[in-house]
């Protein structure tokens, strides 16, 4: 798994009601999550998700065990999420949406190019390559498949 | 020589196991999804539908028309899947899991993340997300890492002024936001023996706002006698000899009244410090301290008085409730001016029944107060219920004394 794009740093304990409010989860409709997400932190982030890797601070995605936060993400096209520590729940809703995450300690300024191969497990922020910490066999597995649901369906 | 979290995971702390789940709970919100994730699954009989429950907390009554069609739809999948449900006004998930449901060793997993709550019982009980838990509806299994375990030994008894919320304040205080990131607390010491399982309870959810998987305490005879008034049987679980990655040491004697300032909940001043802070709202329930205990003592401190600023009472459920009307504790409250809501969630989330305005400033009995969470622009401080009551009396924030 890899990927690449323009970095958007997020500080540290950034809180999944942060990344999708209360007032937006009475809905099935994903592009109403990835529409609004970041919104009380700032209105115009969420327009500049697509494509980006998020590179977040300690603690990432604490707090309510809302999956409209991973999936809010993934709807508004980022293409990976880097923190130096992620909250469990949000770690184990990223992978089962095909969220790729990556836990490195790395530096961040916003537009800083971000790569990353979760298979080799590193992360590089322009040109400087660090160490990720390697997903377990099961994590990885469903990654590749794209989430739960397409592992699930492809191994019965 | 094993922690209780590797005992009934089976496994030393570090390994990956696959593990049949005895309970598996969703609430209105993330039963929709998970209700989503299964028919993407393709998945159409349930093998286990007598592990399963769904319970409706998070908006009830549904407060939009939308709301209403999505819990609905829920509603009539529990019917023809054979999932038991808890309807609107039946209470928080936790607390119906926790009224006669589940039992010492048993592995419970909730989509909702205080799910580490009923830890209190000494099951290994956690919460994932949506998909996750439809995996789990679909197998009856699902994979754990089995945690290392920092213990929280109890020492000491309370004071009068202080209850098991300050506690639990005091250590995720001392641990921090993340300081027990992927871990179990176990609650262990003489002072755990001697809190009530309302108050074990309050303890054990607030784990996952360190981060924590779970919050652990050892069946006693206080948990066996608890299950027996709803008709189960249970046996004491014995601590073993065994390796905690550390231990955090809290002598109950210590504790004073304390508030989680805003916005994070591991910024916890005592109460004293922050005492006069202007109040629009006092809320008093969820599935932190909306528990009997928790009503009767707001009830005996506002009892033949009025409060001086909007209150909202919300028992954790509709047995809370029956027995707060029994003992005429509800009585007391409605009578010194406060609102009394359907057992559920109200505003705790922000979505309705209670949220606040711009700059309006909230004292909860809740267990996040996250910016923006209960409305946008509102402020949330955190404190036992006890605070909670006589700040409602004063209008301002306000310390309890020997209450
Ligand atoms: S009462 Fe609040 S914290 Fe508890 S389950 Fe409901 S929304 Fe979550």
């Amino acid at each position: 798994m890899q990927g690449v794009g323009p970095a958007i740093c997020l500080g540290n304990d950034i809180d999944t009601d942060i990344i999708i409010a209360g007032r937006y989860l009475r809905t099935k409709d994903r592009s109403v999550w990835a529409e609004h997400a970041f919104e009380d932190l700032d209105p115009t982030l969420a327009g500049r998700l697509g494509g980006a890797v998020i590179v977040a601070g300690r603690n990432m995605g604490c707090g309510s065990s809302r999956e409209q936060a991973v999936v809010a993400l993934r709807e508004a096209g980022v293409v990976g999420v880097v923190a130096p520590s992620f909250a469990r729940i949000f770690f184990r809703n990223a992978v089962n949406v095909g969220l790729p995450v990556i836990e490195a300690p790395v530096s961040c300024t916003d537009g800083a190019h971000v790569a990353f191969d979760l298979d080799a497990g590193w992360v590089e922020v322009d040109g400087e390559r660090h160490p990720a910490r390697p997903l377990s066999e099961k994590m990885v597995a469903i990654l590749r498949a794209g989430g739960l649901v397409p592992y699930w369906r492809s191994c019965r | 020589m094993s922690t209780l979290s590797e005992r009934i995971l089976g496994a030393p702390a570090g390994a990956y196991v696959d593990r049949e789940v005895d309970i598996a709970f969703a609430h209105d919100g993330t039963g929709v999804l998970a209700r989503e994730a299964l028919r993407e699954m393709g998945v159409e009989r349930l093998p286990h539908p007598e592990r399963l429950r769904l319970i409706f907390d998070h908006i009830v009554p549904a407060n939009t028309g939308t709301t209403a069609t999505l819990q609905a739809e829920l509603r009539g999948y529990a019917r023809s899947s054979g999932i038991a449900l808890s309807d609107a006004g039946g209470g928080i998930c936790h607390q119906v899991m926790s009224e006669g449901v589940v039992r010492p060793g048993m592995v419970v997993v909730g989509a909702d993340s205080h799910t580490c709550t009923l830890g209190a019982f000494g099951a290994f009980a956690t919460g994932m997300g949506a998909t996750d838990t439809a995996a789990v509806w679909a197998s009856g299994a699902t994979w754990f890492r089995v945690p290392e375990t920092i213990a929280v030994n109890l020492s000491g008894r309370l004071s009068c002024a202080a209850e098991p919320k300050d506690v639990a304040l005091a250590y995720v205080a001392k641990l921090g936001m993340e300081g027990a990131t992927y871990r179990a607390l176990e609650f262990a010491g003489d002072g755990a023996a001697g809190l009530s399982m309302d108050g074990r309870l309050t303890l054990s959810n607030m784990a996952v706002e360190t981060g924590a998987k779970a919050g652990i305490f050892y069946a006693d005879a206080a948990t066996v006698r608890y299950l027996a008034e709803y008709g189960l049987a249970a046996s004491p679980q014995m601590p073993e000899d065994c390796r905690y990655e550390r231990t955090v040491e809290i002598d109950l004697s210590d504790i004073v009244p304390l508030v989680a300032v805003p916005h994070r909940v591991d910024t916890v001043r005592e109460a004293e410090e922050v005492a006069g802070t202007h109040l629009d709202q006092v809320f008093v329930g969820t599935c932190t301290n909306g528990r009997y205990e928790d009503l009767a003592r707001f009830a005996r401190i506002v009892r033949g008085r009025k409060v001086a600023v909007r209150t909202l009472v919300v028992p954790a459920s509709r047995t809370v409730l029956t027995r707060a009307i029994a003992t005429g504790v509800l009585a007391d409250i409605v009578d010194a001016g406060c609102m009394v809501a359907p057992p559920g969630c109200g505003p705790c989330l922000g979505a309705h029944a209670g949220v606040l305005g711009e700059g309006e400033v909230c004292l909860s009995t809740a267990n996040r107060n996250f910016r923006n969470r209960m409305g946008v622009g509102g402020e949330i401080y955190l404190s036992s219920v006890a605070t909670a009551a006589v700040s409602a009396l004063a209008g301002v924030i306000a310390v309890p004394e020997g209450v």
